[in-house]
């Protein structure tokens, strides 16, 4: 573990990208505290600018508090962007894991499906999905979901396959475990700092994919997300910057971490590959 | 220009042209013949000939190559067009128009009493449900002589004299047309008609051009050469075809709402927001009277209570348009200013409620109910997040849906609803366009019908009376009547009176000056 740490603080970045998740994230924890009542409230005049009528970052057409749909939206957006990794994962890793370990026909069919998942374009995929299920926020996590799982299921398989060849694989499969322990018991661990990398990652990926789709008008018209925040600020962008800029910077900041997260999550658990790298110290 | 005496003679009956004339003439602009006029139709129309396809663009463009028999000022009192003067019998049953003389259409035939009687009497009756509804009411149409028509109804319908603008009944040329199937004659795909505009070229997708006809029936007029009207798909792409010059006028939805202030501050362009009396859109939420607690009368007027219909006209719309004060648009004729909906009030909304034994629950929330946004693009998707927030301030809560424009209509049409926004025209006169949304014998599994399910026989009867009834003066004691027991009963939420921006260079004159505003022919435009 002291390790581990040594390993990530090594990466600057990788703490700046910490902190500023953090904070998102005890905005997010905080938004009923900072901001009591619905984010949707018409709390002021419409169109204040920001500091103006008491409000920090002004507010939108409707008079609503643009900084108080940034606090609550950071929950539906931290939400959407793990329930949909989370689902995306239990995907990937269980037929990736199943092409991996068993190989041979099943890899086949396995793969040639994922493939199938692949050539499609994952966003026009997510705007179909969103559209025939009607926008809500089941509908845009399972819709993240089955855009995003593909390359987990690849990145598992690759790993598993490499691991079920070693020694301590084989000296299970002698001692008569069963297929499903060895799987979840030995291989898996073994496997994990892979997808723990790749998962803050797809995070980032599925706030930006939310994002895009309450933009579009394909959000959750219940939920205040940073998306439905731009698209809703985006007609009206040369009477107000500030409705579309905070909740921009806010969707920047997040991904950004999550990023810079990831890349030292990566350096961390692969410190060989990090410092073969070079460069960095 | 100058008007010739046999011009002057023609357009006697014409006096607000005249008047119109020497407005400008007082305002020191002479009109002036010559050069083109760019605008925008949006989105392309699928055909130009008015009647086969009513849709707004159609109408607009199809409005320069045809022309009714009448037009209509602001307060809807009929004014010549290609009638100069008409005569309506005592009994209210005989209506005769006579005809402009040397009418010619756009292929050198001339126009008589036989095109305008073929016009009424077969071809819009054929093509067109709405003209259908109200010209069946005609026993017989003959043509008296070349140059008048008569029109002999089974039995008295005051708003008759309604129905001849262009965008109800254009003339169509007969000899084109007769014997043919309406809908797929050629001169639908090029239409001919009497405007002073005749079209020219259309390059799908791309530009629409009409050129100044020369036979036009009013010597020296039109004065612009032509008319070109472009495609533009894109809402920000028209906005700025106008700020640089491109065009000289939109209409219509071409400019989006929240854009309109910014234009406004544009010194070289004009905003107006009249023209549409003729039509007088009325906006409102759509209660399903099924859904329980909807069918509750002080539920109903809770919900009215409860929402500021000040703000949506002001801030939502941007000042285009004004608040709905009841079920007639304060345009349409016998629109009674007295009988108004209830009042923006939350706390008498609260009691209303209370009243009818629905309380808050821990969560201060009486009962829920859904909201079918009206998928017309983001202004309306505002209207719905303003309803919820004003809902929500009485204790009732709004889910809302979003549905794509196929799925709303479909929904909207079987009933499939708690609540909805819809828009309608009303026609200017109440049997023609206000009756439909509330009489018990119009609910039907149809676009545009009941859907909501009211039903009040004294309703009803007040309906019919003023419908049936030749006497103004009755129709209007009905209307009065059937307006006050509409408030009180709420059996919609009115919520603005719709109009839509015409933006146009300051340098183009007579753009508005009717009922149908935009719609109009365009002989008296010109570019100073």
């Amino acid at each position: 573990m002291k390790d581990f740490w040594r390993n990530f603080s090594r990466n600057r970045g990788a703490v700046v990208g910490l902190v500023v998740l953090l904070a998102v994230l005890i905005l997010a924890v905080l938004a009923p505290v900072l901001y009591p009542g619905s984010p949707w409230d018409m709390a002021g005049m419409p169109f204040a600018p920001p500091g103006e009528d008491g409000m920090l970052l002004g507010t939108d057409s409707l008079g609503r508090d643009v900084a108080a749909g940034i606090a609550h939206g950071a929950r539906v957006s931290l939400l959407v962007g793990a329930v949909s990794t989370v689902a995306a994962l239990a995907i990937g890793v269980s037929l990736g894991a199943i092409a991996g370990y068993l190989g041979g026909i099943a890899d086949d069919l396995v793969m040639r499906f994922t493939e199938f998942f692949q050539t499609i374009p994952s966003f026009v995929l997510a705007i179909l999905l969103v559209a025939i299920f009607t926008p809500s926020i089941a509908s845009i996590v399972f819709a993240i979901a089955v855009v995003s799982w593909p390359p987990v299921a690849r990145v598992v398989r690759a790993e598993f396959l490499s691991l079920r060849s070693r020694e301590f694989v084989q000296a299970s499969e002698v001692l008569g475990k069963s297929r499903l322990s060895i799987v979840i018991g030995d291989i898996l661990p073994n496997a994990l700092s892979p997808i723990v990398v790749l998962s803050s990652l797809m995070v980032a990926s599925a706030i930006l994919l939310e994002s895009a789709l309450s933009f579009l008008g394909l959000g959750d018209p219940n939920m205040m997300s940073w998306g439905f925040l731009i698209g809703s600020g985006r007609s009206v962008i040369r009477m107000a910057w500030w409705m579309s800029v905070f909740p921009g910077v806010a969707i920047f900041l997040t991904v950004l971490s999550l990023n810079l997260v990831g890349e030292g999550l990566s350096d961390a658990l692969n410190p060989r590959l990090a410092r073969n790298r070079g460069g960095k110290p | 220009m100058a008007f010739s005496r046999r011009g002057l003679l023609a357009a006697a009956a014409a006096a607000p042209l005249l008047m119109r004339v020497e407005d400008a003439l007082a305002q020191g602009i002479q009109p002036k013949r010559g050069g083109t006029l760019n605008s925008i139709v949006n989105p392309e129309p699928p055909v130009l000939h008015v009647g086969v396809n009513n849709q707004a663009p159609t109408l607009i463009v199809g409005g320069k190559i045809f022309q009714g028999l009448l037009r209509y000022d602001a307060k809807l009192n009929p004014m010549p067009e290609l009638a100069k003067r008409w005569e309506v019998s005592p009994d209210g049953l005989e209506y005769t128009f006579h005809l402009q003389e040397n009418v010619k259409f756009h292929d050198g035939q001339p126009m008589t009493a036989d095109d305008v009687v073929f016009s009424i009497m077969k071809f819009h009756m054929e093509v067109s449900p709405r003209a259908r509804g109200v010209f069946a009411r005609i026993k017989e149409g003959v043509a008296v002589n070349p140059t008048t028509a008569k029109f002999t109804l089974s039995a008295p319908f005051e708003p008759f004299l309604l129905m001849f603008d262009v965008t109800v009944s254009a003339i169509v040329p007969k000899h084109l047309f007769d014997g043919q199937d309406y809908r797929q004659a050629p001169a639908v795909s090029k239409p001919i008609g009497t405007g002073p505009f005749r079209f020219v070229e259309w390059q799908r997708g791309n530009f629409i051009r009409l050129e100044r006809f020369a036979d036009y029936w009013k010597p020296g007029q039109p004065y612009l050469d032509a008319i070109i009207y472009r495609v533009v798909p894109d809402s920000q792409s028209r906005r700025l075809a106008l700020e640089s010059g491109q065009v000289q006028l939109t209409q219509s939805n071409d400019i989006e709402p929240f854009d309109v202030p910014q234009m406004r501050a544009r010194p070289n362009l004009e905003v107006r927001t009249e023209g549409w009396e003729y039509f007088g859109p009325l906006m409102w939420m759509e209660f399903n009277h099924r859904v329980k607690p909807l069918d509750d009368v002080r539920v109903r007027r809770a919900l009215t209570m409860a929402v500021n219909r000040d703000f949506i006209a002001q801030r939502l719309w941007f000042g285009i348009g004004k608040p709905a004060t009841g079920p007639f648009h304060s345009a349409t004729r016998f629109y009674d200013g007295t009988a108004k909906s209830a009042a923006f009030n939350v706390e008498e909304a609260k009691k209303l409620l209370d009243a009818a034994g629905l309380k808050p629950n821990g969560q201060g929330v009486r009962f829920a109910i859904k909201h079918m946004s009206l998928p017309y693009g983001e202004v309306f998707t505002r209207l719905g997040e303003f309803l919820r927030q004003s809902f929500r301030q009485v204790g009732v809560e709004l889910q809302l849906e979003s549905v794509d424009v196929g799925t709303w209509a479909q929904r909207t049409a079987a009933w499939e609803f708690d609540t909805t926004i819809n828009y309608l025209y009303q026609y200017g006169d109440p049997t023609l366009g206000v009756e439909r949304s509330y009489v018990s014998t119009n609910i039907k599994k149809i676009l545009f019908s009941n859907v909501a399910g009211y039903s009040n026989p004294k309703v009803d009867e007040l309906f019919t009376q003023g419908r049936d009834s030749a006497d103004p003066k009755v129709r209007q004691t009905a209307f009065s009547a059937v307006q006050k027991i509409l408030v009180e009963e709420a059996p919609l939420l009115w919520l603005l009176e719709m109009s839509f921006p015409s933006i146009y260079d300051k340098k183009l004159q007579n753009v508005i000056t009717s009922g149908s505003g935009i719609h109009a022919c365009f002989d008296d435009v010109f570019l100073a």
